[in-house]
């Protein structure tokens, strides 16, 4: 079998300016009533792409999902799939596939049925609809539970008929909604790696809403992160964690540390912002940001080091004092409190197997971190 | 919990219970008389069942009864369901509380008034009164019950259930037959058998309503007791009530044996 890692490795058509979008949202609005649930949004997905929504209960996520598989029809803008208007198409027309967050497995039919159920809608031939069946049940692997129920499986059962059913049609997109949301956690794990395996081996175009960040991180190729009806922004998981493009994206997606406070100086060679707690912050590169402007540092834990003295090399040190400590096994969570007040999170993986920590409560300690280490946000 | 019973408790279960079923078990008992005087008893004998039989003026009206509670129970199911659909799917038409509020006031409209209501409109429109009269008669009032008992089942029903059929390229009418009617079956099952049962006993619309050779058995039944209640009719209170307990008891047992099943069926995924 190929290896997932060598065929994800090369896919990016989003940066390749010649590729068309697969599926495009051209200034979509859509109000229920007074409430605008999507504002103005345009995104582009492209073929074979593993593409994430990624967002708050409420924030339209479900909105978008919907309006692509027909259940709701835009108040404007137009939605484009592989160059077609979908407007006024309705749901039963369109070569999408939807899996539903409660599954939607027809209770009165045996997994057998709810898996034919698409098929046979199509007309295709009875003996077709039969190797179709069967492969699909070989690929989730529920072949001796061909003849049950729905109400006679379990819960992860159950999320496999519902995507054998979703992708029986070979549909040209498949829309997951929180497809992972009803399972527990350890088997939610499996089955992301399950998800992306079959993506690559049906070489289908994935849409999947959620609003768990991490599921969104470890299966997507690219993320959308959707914020009141708007996307606040969309890039590879590592972009959207390393270089987040507003406060929102760097508070929503893991953990992070904000300073707030005003650029001093933006050079060529690095730049200096002026912490509102008095700290000054080096840092390599500032963006397009003015002197004077109003700025936030933003800093993940991983990237802050902790220690009992100043590290002569660093170039970025603050004093405080160690506010909490939470030992995980894998790495410790340490809460420095700096002298103006604020609560830093740092975390060290522990790499090396030491029982009785140096630095504990109440201790003197210093956090440092790179020039490279942080983003600087406008935004 | 106190399981012994006080004296208090067995006495009220007992008076209780006597006032509700003495009369049927005093009837039942009196079926089965030899006499021709209703309350004198004068010995065990079944000839009365056999008379029964050979008594073709109650042979035909129970036949009418069945056939009009078949039919009107079939249209008034069709016509209930398809009201109780518009209600629950479409919450925003233009004048639906008056259309909930006509679809549901024959629920409280005494039978009196319906009936002669419906004699009027027969009479207006010039419509001989006879078996086609008490059917529609009969479908107006259970019409309503049918309604009541489908949208209740229609309010718990899972619309993505119908998203997901749509989805995968059920037109609407394709959806409804293959998904939403096998789903709400047994609501329109109970709302057709309760319309049945209705439009069986019913004897004040259907005397309004019917005519001439249309003559139902509650009708029959009461017309004969305003001669005297005979042992007759007696048995055949007691063949009805027979039967009504069959079908009761046949169906708690189906529905128990079901039950049980599914929650085996679920212990074992569970497990699986």
């Amino acid at each position: 079998m190929k290896s997932l890692g060598s065929i994800r490795r090369d896919f990016a058509p989003w940066s390749d300016p010649d590729a068309k979008p697969y599926i495009q949202f051209d200034n979509v609005t859509k109000r229920f009533g007074d409430f605008t649930a999507v504002n103005k949004l345009s995104l582009a997905v492209f073929e074979r792409e593993f593409f994430a929504l990624l967002g708050a209960s409420g924030c339209g996520k479900s909105t978008l999902l919907r309006m692509l598989a027909g259940f709701e029809e835009p108040s404007e803008g137009r939605i484009l799939l592989d160059g077609q208007d979908l407007a006024g198409i309705p749901p039963y027309r369109r070569p999408v596939n939807m899996m539903f967050q409660s599954y939607a497995l027809f209770p009165h039919m045996t997994v057998e049925a709810n898996i034919a159920f698409g098929l046979k809608q199509e007309g295709m031939a009875r003996a077709e609809i039969e190797k179709r069946v069967t492969e699909m049940l070989r690929l989730v692997k529920l072949e001796q539970f061909a003849r049950r129920k729905p109400h006679q499986l379990s819960g992860g059962q159950r999320q496999r008929v519902a995507l054998a059913r979703s992708v029986a049609k070979r549909p040209k997109v498949l829309l997951l909604d929180e497809p992972l949301g009803a399972l527990d956690k350890k088997l939610r794990e499996e089955t992301q790696f399950e998800l992306m395996d079959l993506q690559q081996d049906l070489g289908l175009t994935f849409v999947v809403v959620t609003h768990d960040q991490e599921e969104a991180m470890t299966m997507a190729d690219r993320i959308a992160i959707l914020d009141k009806g708007e996307v606040m922004q969309v890039a590879t998981p590592a972009e959207v964690y390393e270089a987040p493009s507003s406060r929102f994206v760097a508070g929503f997606v893991g953990n992070v540390n904000m300073f707030d406070g005003k650029l001093a100086r933006n050079g060529k060679e690095n730049a200096r912002i002026a912490a509102n707690g008095g700290a000054e912050i080096i840092v390599d590169s500032a963006g397009d940001a003015l002197p004077g402007a109003e700025v936030s540092f933003a800093i993940r834990p991983e990237k802050i080091r902790v220690s009992s003295t100043r590290p002569t090399d660093a170039v970025n040190a603050i004093e405080g004092e160690i506010y909490d400590v939470a030992y995980l096994g894998d790495m410790t969570v340490y809460h420095v409190k700096l002298d103006d007040g604020q609560v830093i999170k740092a975390s060290t993986l522990n790499a090396a197997r030491i029982i009785d920590d140096p630095l504990t409560w109440n201790d003197r300690a210093w956090i440092s971190f790179r020039p490279d280490a942080g983003v600087v946000l406008t935004r | 919990m106190n399981s012994t019973w006080s004296r208090f408790n067995i006495v009220s279960v007992v008076l209780g219970l006597s006032f509700l079923y003495l009369p049927i078990v005093i009837l039942v008992i009196f079926s089965f008389n030899a006499s021709k005087l209703v309350t004198v008893w004068g010995g065990f004998s079944v000839k009365w069942y056999g008379s029964l039989f050979h008594n073709q003026g109650l042979i035909d009206a129970a036949w009418v009864t069945i056939r009009v509670g078949l039919i009107s129970a079939s249209v008034a199911t069709v016509l209930g369901t398809l009201g109780a659909l518009a209600l629950t799917r479409y919450t925003r038409f233009r004048g639906r509380m008056l259309f909930s509020g006509m679809i549901f006031a024959p629920l409280v409209m005494p039978d009196v008034i319906t009936g002669l209501s419906l004699l009027l409109l027969f009479v207006a429109v010039n419509l001989d009164r006879g078996f086609v009269t008490v059917t529609l008669a009969h479908v107006t009032f259970t019409m309503c019950f049918v309604a009541v008992v489908v949208q209740s089942r229609l309010v718990s029903f899972d619309r993505s259930l119908e998203e997901a059929a749509m989805d995968l390229g059920a037109p609407p009418v394709k959806t409804f037959f293959q998904v939403t009617l096998p789903v709400i079956l047994p609501a329109v099952i109970s709302g057709w058998m309760l319309a049945f049962t209705l439009s069986l006993d019913d004897l004040v619309i259907a005397s309004f309503t019917s005519g001439p050779g249309a003559t139902t058995l509650p009708m029959k039944i009461y017309s004969q007791v305003r001669l005297g209640v005979t042992p007759e009719i007696n048995a055949a209170c007691t063949l009805l009530i027979g039967l009504v307990t069959l079908g009761v008891i046949a169906a708690s047992v189906v529905n128990k044996r079901r039950e049980v099943q599914r929650r085996r069926d679920e212990q074992a995924a569970q497990r699986a």
